[in-house]
């Protein structure tokens, strides 16, 4: 599992699965999948429910590892997962989720979940805060929001939080699945803008995950579909 | 608001229709130790059979308080002023808002007013499987115990669900089944009118066309749904008429049609140009705290045309579609 693929002769820039499977008990949810994303570009994936979308963005979101196959990361191959990597490798990839109750810890308040990312990697508390009021700019969460906690903010606020949160470490690909389904149309359009300030700032390759065809025609530079696993 | 019951009887029976639903100035309030949140303020609303009206609006603009308030399932804190008359078949009218909890617990909620609760995996029992649940519903509502499990299958593969998953416990449920069976239980007392929070989150497209159409079938056999939804392309898949909600009030009311091709106030524009196969722009600025709202208009703060009248409130018209509270609105003359 940890060998090295030789078959990549040609190192790439940018994120990739090679071969990918994935199976939870006797279901295989991932069936030798090939993925590229490549720094700059906008990758839209879709596929039918329960094709594995979600799965192979957390595998590649460095989440989970893949039963066969491997993960590289701008031409290295990803051995492990979680924190088996190093923080160097792991801040390089950022994933927002659908929901963001689900992603957030109660018990925080707003900055707290902003800077969470840099707090684990040891980022002194004032540098930490420093850049979470930055961040929380970029993404249009106004002060008297950071003081609350989840409970007291609506879905677009904290979904904004997590798009903050996840471009904490100026991550070079960032993975969104289904991040703006559970939104109205006017926040879809602010994230979707403020993800895309800074890909173009950062050069940075985004994965988006939609059911919603005018979304991804509208967003995605490319479009991959995600077949249902055979024999499942 | 001091409109008597009596007055919103004279005026809906005076309509061609009774209405089903008569919302007369509800305002819900939220006392916080520091805040009072404007949840709802002054919304007047009819419902006839037949007819599906969408509720739309960013999240947090007091779509879902309005189905809770009509049920009663606000918590303590909460304070409900204006009166919501429902007629319903069989019993005479009931003023949702004053009646006691006693009244809505037997007779209304599930039987004449059913909700599609807008967070499923915190609605279900979690040590129940989704047969039991709903053949518990079914025998509440006199179906005998035979007759509640060939209905409970049958219900289940209205709404898209597999009869198999049934004999799942909620946790083993994906998001977008959960959801499905929330709805089938939400339809099998057949309620004449059904309030649907988000009836579609979690559901890929083809369940969401699925789960419209559904609604939409009810509507055409002469029941009634309110469908709040913060999805403006399923609103306008199969509502007839669609209030868009801003900041706790109902800033714009019209059929379906002519608010999607001639919206008429600003914000009801700049939510249309934020979709993503038109501008896909977001509407400038934020939407205001609903603890602390200006006196006035609250969307002059974010809109281009606002001028020193937007400093009072606009009226918004009382009754039918093709309402507009805006003092500038984007075409002149298209306030009804």
């Amino acid at each position: 599992m940890t060998a090295p693929a030789t078959d990549t002769a040609v190192p790439f820039d940018g994120l990739a699965a090679h071969q990918v499977s994935v199976s939870f008990g006797r279901q295989r949810v991932l069936d030798r999948v090939d993925l590229h994303l490549a720094p700059g570009e906008t990758v839209g994936l879709r596929g039918p429910s329960g094709s594995g979308k979600s799965t192979l963005a957390r595998v590649l979101a460095l989440l989970h590892t893949p039963g066969t196959g491997h993960i590289t990361l701008d031409g290295k191959p990803v051995a492990g997962a979680r924190h088996r990597l190093p923080a160097a490798i792991r801040t390089r990839v950022a994933i927002l989720f659908q929901s963001p109750r689900a992603a957030t810890d109660p018990r925080l308040t707003l900055a707290d979940i902003v800077a969470e990312p840099l707090r684990a990697t040891g980022t002194a508390t004032d540098a930490a805060r420093a850049r979470a009021a930055e961040l929380a700019d970029i993404v249009g969460l106004t002060p008297d929001l950071l003081t609350r906690r989840p409970h007291a903010v609506s879905d677009g606020q904290l979904q904004r939080a997590c798009l903050a949160r996840a471009l904490a470490h100026r991550p070079k690909y960032l993975l969104c699945d289904e991040a703006t389904a559970m939104l109205d149309a006017s926040t879809q359009a602010h994230l979707a803008a403020v993800i895309t300030d800074y890909q173009r700032q950062h050069q940075a390759g985004v994965l988006l995950i939609t059911h919603d065809p005018a979304l991804i025609a509208r967003w995605a530079t490319r479009i991959v579909d995600l077949p249902t696993p055979a024999g499942s | 608001m001091t409109t008597t019951a009596h007055t919103a009887a004279t005026r809906a029976g005076a309509g061609p229709q009774q209405a089903l639903l008569d919302v007369v100035g509800l305002s819900v309030r939220f006392r916080l130790r520091d805040a009072t949140v404007h949840a709802v303020t002054d919304l007047h609303l009819a419902l006839h059979p037949g007819e599906l009206l969408a509720v739309v609006g960013e999240s947090g603009c007091g779509k879902s308080v309005l189905a809770h308030a009509l049920l009663g399932l606000l918590p303590g804190n909460a304070v409900v002023t204006g009166h919501a008359h429902l007629h319903a078949a069989g019993t005479g009218p009931v003023d949702l808002l004053n009646v006691g909890e006693r009244h809505l617990a037997r007779t209304v909620r599930g039987r004449a007013v059913g909700l599609v609760p807008q967070s499923p995996a915190t609605a279900l029992n979690p040590v129940r499987t989704g047969r039991r649940l709903l053949e518990e519903t079914l025998r509440a509502h006199g179906h005998t115990r035979r007759d509640a499990s060939v209905a409970a299958d049958r219900i289940a593969a209205d709404v898209g669900l597999d009869p198999a998953d049934l004999d799942r416990y909620p946790h083993e449920l994906s998001g977008g089944m959960a959801q499905r069976l929330v709805t089938a239980l939400a339809l099998a007392p057949d309620p004449p009118l059904l309030l649907a929070d988000e009836p579609t989150t979690g559901l890929d497209r083809p369940l969401v066309d699925h789960t419209l159409d559904l609604l939409r079938r009810r509507c055409d056999d002469g029941a009634a749904v309110l469908l709040i939804t913060h999805d403006i392309t399923a609103a306008r898949r199969v509502a007839d008429t669609v209030a868009v909600m801003y900041a706790s009030r109902i800033v714009e009311h019209r059929p379906t049609g002519t608010l999607f091709d001639a919206p008429t106030h600003p914000y009801t524009a700049g939510l249309l140009d934020a979709l993503p196969d038109r501008a896909f722009r977001p509407v400038p600025g934020h939407p205001p705290m609903l603890t602390d709202l200006p006196a006035g208009c609250a969307f002059a703060p974010r809109c281009d045309r606002a001028t020193d009248t937007c400093a009072t409130a606009p009226a918004l018209g009382r009754e039918g579609a093709g309402r507009v509270a805006c003092h500038h609105p984007t075409r002149a003359g298209a306030t009804a």
